[in-house]
């Protein structure tokens, strides 16, 4: 079990999440909703120990191999596709992964693809990092629903624990992911 | 093609109000034209000496500036991660910035001996410029791809490789280039003054002192031209090495 016991969490001048007590399954898959701006990334951020609780305590996340899908795809554009995935992982995982996000020219640069492969790649390379815990932060961005659906079911247990976070019910079950809402 | 024309057609324009205007001045030892000068580079070229002379003078600014990009290289890392340093250092930097060329070249002639006068200069005056383009490229490094050669646990040389060094390209490329030309008029002023043996400035000034115009223009065109020619070359070099990434 992953706990968040009365975090206060947030940037300077604006709080996010205030006083969120939450328990995740693990292993499990979770999907977290909410309206924009009240805290799906900070919630993501704090799992994934890029950012301190300003106060309360986050328990079951030590000595993880976190893999965290960014809100932005974060490529670096000198590189292509396939290299962007290869330097988390190796060339062999790099290129399965990059098969299964349907990613059929690896030798792309960013800004050569549109958004939804952009995101693809950036999903290939979450995947290819082999953690045992997936942060994914609106991975389903720029998917139209055919596709959301056959990644939804690649990725979905390609990690013991699988926290998302989505915009709809629907991409929560295409995950088979428990909801949890963030309440304003 | 049509770029080249154009090039080729804007130089001959510029070679002929050149030789206009020495017709106009109509004295020779003022304002020698074109082909004076070009005839005296062909006479200079026939000696070993040309040769040897502008082989010594691009040794010496070709060290002074390697030592300068290195420096500037070390210095604008160092300034860029720690801002203590950056403090402490940033004042000489802008010492250096202000200070006059030749306030410089007169004050280390009394230091060091005169050979090496034009390789420090070129020096002095090329660590800056890469230390500065350097300093502020790694500080606009994206904070967001900072952060996911974090998360991703990227290694200290991976980061290096994959991250910094390609963000900081294109400025260390611009610094690169301007301080090459930094270097050349820098390390050239510094001969002039300092006037070791086989030193292009050396000739230069024997060539004003003796009034011959013709060779000064000569030596003037010696320098030009192979600076003009190294920073083709530099920039060719860049491209490469973009491409190769």
């Amino acid at each position: 079990m992953i706990r968040l016991d009365h975090v206060f969490a947030g940037y300077p001048g604006k709080k996010v999440l205030e006083n969120l007590t939450l328990t995740l399954p693990d292993p499990g898959r979770t999907a977290v909703m909410a309206p924009s701006g009240y805290g799906k990334t900070t919630l993501l951020r704090l799992l994934a120990g890029l950012m301190q609780p300003e106060s309360g305590r986050i328990e079951g996340m030590e000595n993880r191999k976190i893999a965290l899908l960014f809100q932005e795809d974060r490529l670096l554009p000198w590189l292509t596709a396939e290299k962007n995935v290869e330097i988390v992982s190796d060339p062999e995982t790099a290129k399965k992964w990059l098969r299964e996000m349907e990613i059929d020219d690896g030798s792309l640069y960013p800004h050569e693809m549109s958004g939804g492969m952009q995101r693809r790649t950036a999903l290939a390379r979450a995947l290819a990092y082999g953690g045992d815990t997936l942060l994914l932060d609106e991975p389903f961005k720029g998917l139209d629903d055919a596709l959301k659906e056959r990644v939804a079911a690649r990725i979905k247990n390609a990690a013991p624990l699988i926290v998302l976070s989505v915009h709809d019910a629907a991409e929560a079950a295409l995950m088979d992911a428990q909801i949890v809402h963030l309440d304003p | 093609m049509k770029k080249a024309v154009r090039g080729l057609l804007i130089g001959v324009f510029w070679i002929a109000v050149w030789a206009g205007v020495s017709a106009a001045v109509g004295l020779k030892l003022l304002l020698p034209g074109p082909g004076d000068t070009v005839r005296a580079l062909f006479a200079l070229a026939r000696t070993g000496s040309f040769w040897l002379t502008t082989l010594q003078t691009l040794l010496r600014v070709a060290a002074g500036y390697g030592l300068g990009v290195l420096t500037g290289l070390l210095l604008g890392s160092a300034c860029a991660r720690l801002a203590w340093l950056d403090a402490l250092l940033s004042p000489v930097r802008t010492v250096i910035k202000a200070t006059p060329v030749s306030s410089f070249i007169i004050l280390v002639l009394l230091w060091i001996s005169r050979t090496r006068v034009p390789v420090f200069i070129a020096f002095l005056m090329v660590t800056p410029i890469v230390w500065t383009g350097v300093q502020e490229a790694l500080n606009a490094v994206d904070r967001d791809l900072k952060e996911m050669t974090e998360m991703y646990r990227f290694t200290a040389g991976k980061r290096l490789r994959y991250l910094y060094l390609p963000s900081i390209r294109p400025a260390l490329t611009a610094a690169c280039t301007t301080g090459l030309g930094f270097a050349w008029k820098s390390g050239i002023a510094a001969e002039v003054i300092a006037r070791p043996e086989m030193a292009v400035g050396t000739r230069l000034y024997n060539a004003q002192i003796y009034l011959e115009r013709a060779d000064l223009f000569a030596w003037t065109l010696t320098v030009i031209l192979l600076s003009m020619g190294l920073e083709a070359l530099l920039k060719r070099l860049a491209r490469r090495k973009g491409a190769a990434a």
